[in-house]
């Protein structure tokens, strides 16, 4: 009964001041929408990184060469790189994988009247798997085609919207097309894979490693080995056992530095996480602050509310309020104030949420955990914040109260 | 909370002090004061200002403690009770009427007149009838939706006579009631009073600076210096 009453006068005496109790509410709702949004768009991006990384390629390693180190003093230099020589050493001393040298450089192609720059791949047909390629149309590179380092290629979707025109335009399969200097005939169109990390996977020319060794970059070098193990569980194993191959060839004792990486995808997907994971919480924090200072808005609008309304408490007390009733009927109004402002801030986060998601082109992730949390946050601040100018309040002397101009 | 027959003492004050400040700067308020009221009386209380007749009637009006002496409420001795134990006394027992009419603003009169039973814990509709039958009462139960800046100051008075009389109480204690109103609301205010007084046998103490209203009253009692200095039939006290 009684709390139904405090409830109803709570109501009242906020419908009383509109205007205030709405620009009061309004910290508390855009502490909890920014709160929401900023959370729920850092899980967003975790889940697309997490996401694009599996996109790279099932349990992919990178063997690539480091920092060489000539001891203290000396100067840094490019580890001695790797050649193909290694990717079949690792072919053949490694079981259970599928393995792809690769190098990469830039180049402009040239066809027709339209020229355009992107990145231009040599490997070989492992590629495709490795990296979780598919073919959209036409054919594999043939083995005597990788073998001598034939002028072929393989387009992604992005290189034959930007030289053929994309649907409706020429087709390019058996088009010749001029990479740098070099005519090529193109032989398949890769299958979109889209955006990963910021980057357009399709932009890209896949062509035979000798071809872009011999024709493109003019050495012997591959810039990444590509491993594939059979399953994600043995990546760790097949880890140890490329460091171990890789330390014989290039005759680097264990346990000294190597001048070689492997990377693995988990490791950078781990590493990834880790710091849109920060990014978030350091997000949150900014939005909880925001909270916090919403909280003290109200607390204040309640400490001005108490001393306007001395004589009401004067006159309830004399009636025959207790403390306690005075106490919960403030409590209860800046709770009310906080609840309604954590509502319409989880309505604003949520749709600011959907918004900046469907803008930012991210996979929308709805927690309901944070929305539960920023409510339950909300109504904690009412009483937490309420606190101080509800026991003012009911701390008041009833005849001081009732004099009070 | 015992209770009382008609007629015996509702209000003992014995030897009552109050004193505020330390030291140099203590000021009594009240200087042992003896006062009794039984149940019925219409009382008229006077004296000039800082003569002790406010803090007496907030004391009797349970909104405040004496720093010595005793007050029996009822039979029931005040002096010892605790904040809420005074708020339950005020809230079933007493009912109070300001010179400045200290109605909620922004507040219906009807929803004025409501608020003692809301704290009462009665249920809303129990409450409306109640508070629409008190404002019949004072004659304005064509004004209930009215806000006090709506109503006049005669009216807004007779909103707060009807706030002090929905709860039944056993005293209402008027501070200066008619301070504020002219003659003609005055005579109605009054005659209000008396009429609460005689048929509902409700006990009023009132204090007020004009002796014509006091003329025809059974009871004034005088304060001057924080003592009782007349005490009797308004003709003897106040010639």
């Amino acid at each position: 009964m009684i709390v139904w009453n405090t409830l109803v006068l709570a109501f009242q005496a906020i419908w009383r001041n509109k205007v205030r109790s709405f620009l009061t509410m309004l910290g508390v709702v855009i502490g909890v929408a920014s709160v929401i949004a900023m959370v729920q768009l850092g899980q967003s991006a975790t889940h697309s990184v997490t996401g694009q990384i599996a996109n790279m390629g099932p349990n992919l390693l990178m063997v690539m060469p480091g920092v060489e180190r000539h001891g203290p003093g000396a100067a840094r230099g490019e580890a001695q790189p790797f050649t193909a020589v290694d990717a079949r050493a690792i072919a053949e001393e490694v079981s259970d994988v599928r393995v792809a040298p690769a190098v990469n450089t830039r180049a402009v192609v040239v066809q027709g009247s339209g020229n355009y720059t992107t990145t231009i791949t040599g490997s070989t047909n492992e590629f495709l798997p490795v990296r979780s390629w598919t073919l959209a149309q036409g054919r594999l590179f043939e083995s005597r085609e990788l073998e001598s380092g034939a002028a072929v290629c393989i387009l992604g979707q992005v290189v034959v919207d930007e030289l053929f025109g994309g649907i409706g335009g020429q087709e390019p399969i058996g088009t010749k097309i001029r990479v740098e200097r070099t005519p090529c005939e193109v032989i398949g169109v890769l299958a979109s894979k889209g955006q990963t990390l910021g980057a357009n996977q399709d932009d890209t020319i896949l062509m035979p490693l000798a071809a872009v060794q011999r024709r493109l970059v003019g050495n012997d070098d591959v810039n990444v080995i590509y491993v594939s193990a059979a399953e994600a569980a043995q990546t760790d194993e097949v880890k140890r056992e490329i460091d171990g191959l890789m330390r014989k060839r290039r005759g680097i004792a264990p346990g000294s530095d190597a001048d070689f990486y492997v990377r693995d995808m988990q490791e950078l997907a781990q590493a990834l996480q880790g710091t849109t994971a920060t990014l978030t919480a350091l997000l949150g924090a900014i939005a909880a602050v925001s909270l916090l200072v919403g909280g003290i808005g109200i607390m204040n609008i309640m400490l001005v509310a108490v001393t306007e309304r001395t004589r009401e408490i004067g006159i309830r007390l004399a009636i025959g309020a207790r403390a306690r009733e005075v106490l919960l009927q403030f409590l209860v109004e800046a709770v009310v104030l906080c609840v309604f402002g954590g509502l319409l801030g989880i309505a604003f986060g949520v749709g600011g949420t959907v918004l900046l998601a469907r803008r930012l082109d991210m996979p929308l992730v709805l927690s309901p955990e944070i929305i539960l949390v920023s409510f339950v946050v909300s109504a904690l601040i009412g009483v937490v914040f309420g606190f101080v100018p509800a026991r003012k309040a009911a701390r008041l002397n009833p005849i001081d109260a009732l004099r009070h101009e | 909370m015992t209770t009382t027959d008609a007629g015996t003492a509702l209000i003992e004050l014995r030897s009552l002090f109050k004193v505020y400040g330390r030291g140099d700067a203590r000021v009594h308020a009240l200087d042992g004061v003896d006062l009794t009221i039984a149940q019925g009386e219409f009382v008229a209380i006077m004296g000039a200002s800082g003569s002790g007749k406010s803090t007496c009637m907030n004391i009797m009006g349970c909104l405040d403690v004496p720093t010595a002496g005793h007050y029996r409420f009822r039979g029931v001795e005040v002096g010892s009770l605790a904040r809420d134990q005074l708020a339950l006394l005020r809230r079933h027992y007493i009912g109070f009427v300001f010179q400045s009419f200290n109605l909620l603003p922004r507040t219906s009169a009807v929803e004025n007149v409501e608020l003692p039973l809301v704290y009462r814990g009665m249920r809303s509709r129990e409450r409306r009838e109640q508070a629409m039958a008190a404002l019949d009462r004072v004659g304005l139960a064509d004004r209930s939706g009215h806000t006090p800046a709506e109503l006049s100051g005669g009216q807004q008075q007779r909103v707060a006579i009807a706030r002090a009389l929905v709860s039944d109480p056993s005293i209402v204690l008027a501070d200066e009631p008619t301070g504020n109103l002219d003659s003609a609301r005055t005579r109605e205010i009054m005659a209000l009073l008396d009429e609460l007084n005689r048929e509902r046998g409700i006990t009023i103490a009132m204090i007020t600076h004009e002796p014509e209203l006091v003329r025809d009253l059974p009871r004034a009692v005088v304060f001057r210096d924080g003592r009782i200095v007349a005490d009797g039939a308004p003709r003897e006290v106040l010639a």
